[in-house]
């Protein structure tokens, strides 16, 4: 990039160093979470054994992108970026599962096809 | 930005208006392999024109065969085509319909107006030497020729015929003849995204680094407003085509059931997948497209922009909202009933920011200087066949109508008139407008208008009779038209009708095929013995037109001062050079 036209809004080149004591804390506290995950697939949560699993993973990428990804000490606007970005994978997801939780019923009421079992049964045999 | 290239000897901020500068980006350096490792962004931005337009022109022929086989009931040339290739007639109009589909979509549409001409103008307009990362842009460009590669390659080895979609079920029925350019074609598409995404993020980076300190961001071009929204999207929402289509290659060579029922998987998901990134992509088409006629329209009524920071915003608006109204393409897909209400709303406000749009076009123009060359004539048409694709979408937003009108050529005439007569009639408007600024050379005037008038005349006769046809419940995708719309209980008089309205859109389509020859032989001339272009045939005021034509190898030896691209004037005609020279010491200053 051509010096004499680096814009104000550009920050400072020297990149952040970020403490080894830090990095190994996030690391060593990503290893608790990851059995904290485990722990909470052994237990039946009901209808929250999803948004649990979801909520660990929520902050487990936030500790990454916080301090692994250096976001922590980044320009705001990447900050916003990242949640805007969220909003949207949040978006699409949640209309799926709108979706899918209407009609899921119904094709599991049905069941497969006639043909297809018929196809299946002559596959087993 | 990193280059071995000398800055050219001569300043061309410093040259009259009638000279060019010895060095320019096109002579700068010589031979194939100059071009095929050059990091200057102007170059790149020629080498997807050149490959766009290839991509265009194939797309144009599956076009014109698929119009041909239209044009009476019965087996024609798609019977003579599937004999040669050992396929049902059938069969082969699926192929035709998927492949034009799919070229014009993934290999023309996207890139068009952002790679080809944002590439070679953005950096020009912000007063900048290159993008902020050249390599990257021709990491880019070379993604895009893999890519089409890749879907040549899958017309080679065998075909696809599921619709530029890919929709499953049929993308995963392995049983089908002409199943197996599906993996190529996909994997192609997901190329192309990585293109589309590495295209998007250089040039957010370029507009947030390289702008100079005075250029503010409501003083940059709308050009640059509309490639930013455009970038946003492209790096928002091609991943999820990316994965979309990973999936979809992973479900076929892994056996997993991800949108197979009969592995548990769900079609709908699919739809959902594709369309949250095809909605938006829709106005990654659209979006550049407003920004080249926000350009044109200003620059030919010889009048300042009008309520600039509204079209600005109305551009972010259309990237924002555009994301909230794929399921309006689900409406009869089995999609929930809470959804449909839901994007059937949501689809209605993305008519506001479109409509702020073309009222402060309109307004710009109201009691102008209205000068009537060939990229104002594009302009003018964008804003009449986008208008009409606009409010004919209406009527598929809502869900009561478009339950009769979904997959009907109502629709087929829609999108055309929205995506093609949009975004071609604007590429095409670009393409005159900085013509003489990309090769020095302007294109004759009468020869573009005649161009213009057969594509303009062309394009209306192939397309609104298949409003008509829709309307009265023509389906699209038949082959064998007549006889399955009698089988459907279609009476003679509706044949009869759809039998006329195919015959004056097949020969509309070949009124536009001559339209598109015709301005293929103008550009050709002009390039081979062309008059040279002044600095601004135009008398328009963004950066771009401040350098001499063709720009240097850097653009600017030393780095302009931003200025109102929309205060014309400070550049006054002067018939001995046919364009604009600077008329005031100081003209260009705020």
């Amino acid at each position: 990039m051509s010096d004499t036209q680096a814009h104000t809004e550009s920050h400072a080149d020297e990149p952040h160093a970020v403490p080894l004591w830090l990095l190994v804390g996030v690391f060593g506290l990503l290893l608790v979470l990851t059995v904290v995950t485990v722990g909470a697939w052994m237990v039946d949560l009901g209808s929250l054994n999803i948004p649990v699993a979801i909520g660990i993973a929520v902050v487990k990428a936030s500790f990454v992108a916080l301090y692994f990804m250096h976001l922590r000490w980044d320009s705001p606007f990447n900050g916003a970026v990242l949640i805007f970005a969220m909003v949207f994978v949040a978006l699409f997801i949640s209309f799926s599962l709108i979706d899918t939780s209407q009609y899921q019923g119904n094709v599991k009421e049905a069941g497969p096809p006639p043909a297809e079992i018929e196809g299946l049964e002559k596959l087993a045999e | 930005m990193t280059t071995t290239h000398t800055p050219p000897p001569t300043t061309p901020d410093a040259l009259p208006a009638t000279e060019h500068a010895p060095h320019n980006y096109l002579n700068e350096t010589r031979g194939i392999w100059s071009w095929m490792t050059t990091l200057d962004h102007k170059r790149i931005g020629v080498m997807y024109l050149f490959g766009v337009v290839g991509a265009f022109f194939l797309g144009g022929v599956m076009a014109l065969l698929l119009r041909t086989e239209l044009i009476s009931e019965g087996p024609g040339v798609a019977k003579t085509i599937g004999d040669a290739i050992g396929e049902g007639w059938e069969d082969t109009y699926n192929q035709m319909f998927t492949l034009h589909g799919a070229l014009m979509v993934f290999l023309f549409i996207i890139p068009a107006i952002p790679a080809a001409m944002g590439n070679f103008v953005l950096p020009v307009m912000l007063g900048a030497k290159d993008v902020a990362f050249p390599r990257l842009n021709l990491f880019s460009f070379y993604l895009w020729c893999i890519g089409a590669f890749l879907f040549i390659v899958a017309i080679l080895y065998g075909g696809l015929d599921t619709g530029w979609t890919f929709y499953t079920p049929y993308s995963i029925d392995e049983s089908h003849s002409v199943f197996k350019g599906m993996i190529p074609a996909t994997f192609g598409a997901f190329i192309l995204g990585f293109s589309s995404i590495l295209t998007g993020m250089n040039f957010i980076a370029s507009i947030h680094m390289l702008r100079p300190k005075a250029m503010g961001w409501f003083k940059m071009p709308l050009f640059l407003w509309a490639l930013y929204a455009t970038a946003i999207i492209q790096i928002l929402a091609t991943p999820v085509l990316a994965i979309t289509l990973l999936l979809l290659i992973a479900e076929r060579a892994g056996d997993i059931g991800i949108f197979d029922p009969s592995k548990g998987g769900d079609p709908i998901l699919y739809q959902h997948f594709f369309w949250f990134y095809s909605h938006p992509a829709v106005y990654i088409m659209i979006l550049p497209a407003m920004g080249v006629v926000s350009e044109v329209i200003s620059a030919f009524s010889r009048k300042h922009i009008f309520g600039y920071h509204f079209i600005a915003m109305s551009s972010l608006a259309i990237a924002l909202l555009g994301f909230l109204v794929w399921g309006h393409h689900m409406f009869t897909s089995g999609q929930s009933v809470t959804l449909n209400a839901i994007f059937s709303f949501i689809t209605f406000f993305i008519a506001v920011p479109s409509a702020i749009k073309i009222f402060n076009w309109l307004a710009t123009m109201f009691r102008g200087s209205i000068s009537l060359k060939t990229p104002m004539f594009y302009a003018m048409s964008f804003i009449w066949v986008f208008s009409i694709g606009g409010l004919t979408g209406i009527p598929l937003a809502a869900i009561v109508t478009d339950i009769h009108l979904h997959d009907t050529y109502f629709v087929v005439a829609h999108f055309h008139y929205v995506m093609v007569g949009g975004t071609v009639f604007a590429f095409l408007a670009g393409l005159h407008y900085w013509w003489p600024k990309m090769f020095g050379r302007m294109a004759s005037e009468k020869l573009s208008m005649w161009s213009w008038l057969l594509i303009f005349v062309g394009f209306n006769l192939t397309f609104f009779f298949q409003f008509i046809m829709g309307s009265h419940g023509m389906p699209r995708r038949y082959a064998d038209w007549g006889v399955k719309l009698r089988e459907l209980g279609f009476d003679e008089g509706q044949i009869e009708l759809f039998s006329f309205c195919h015959k004056i859109s097949t020969v509309g389509s070949y009124v536009m095929f001559v339209g598109f020859l015709l301005l293929a032989y103008t550009l050709a001339k002009s390039l081979l013995a062309g008059k040279p272009a002044p600095r601004n045939p135009w008398g328009a005021n963004s950066l771009e037109w401040h350098c001499s034509s063709p720009p240097p190898h850097e653009n600017f030896a030393t780095q302009p001062e931003p200025n109102d691209p929309y205060n014309f004037t400070g550049w006054k005609y002067d018939s001995d050079i046919d364009g604009f020279a600077a008329c005031d010491p100081k003209p260009l200053e705020h």
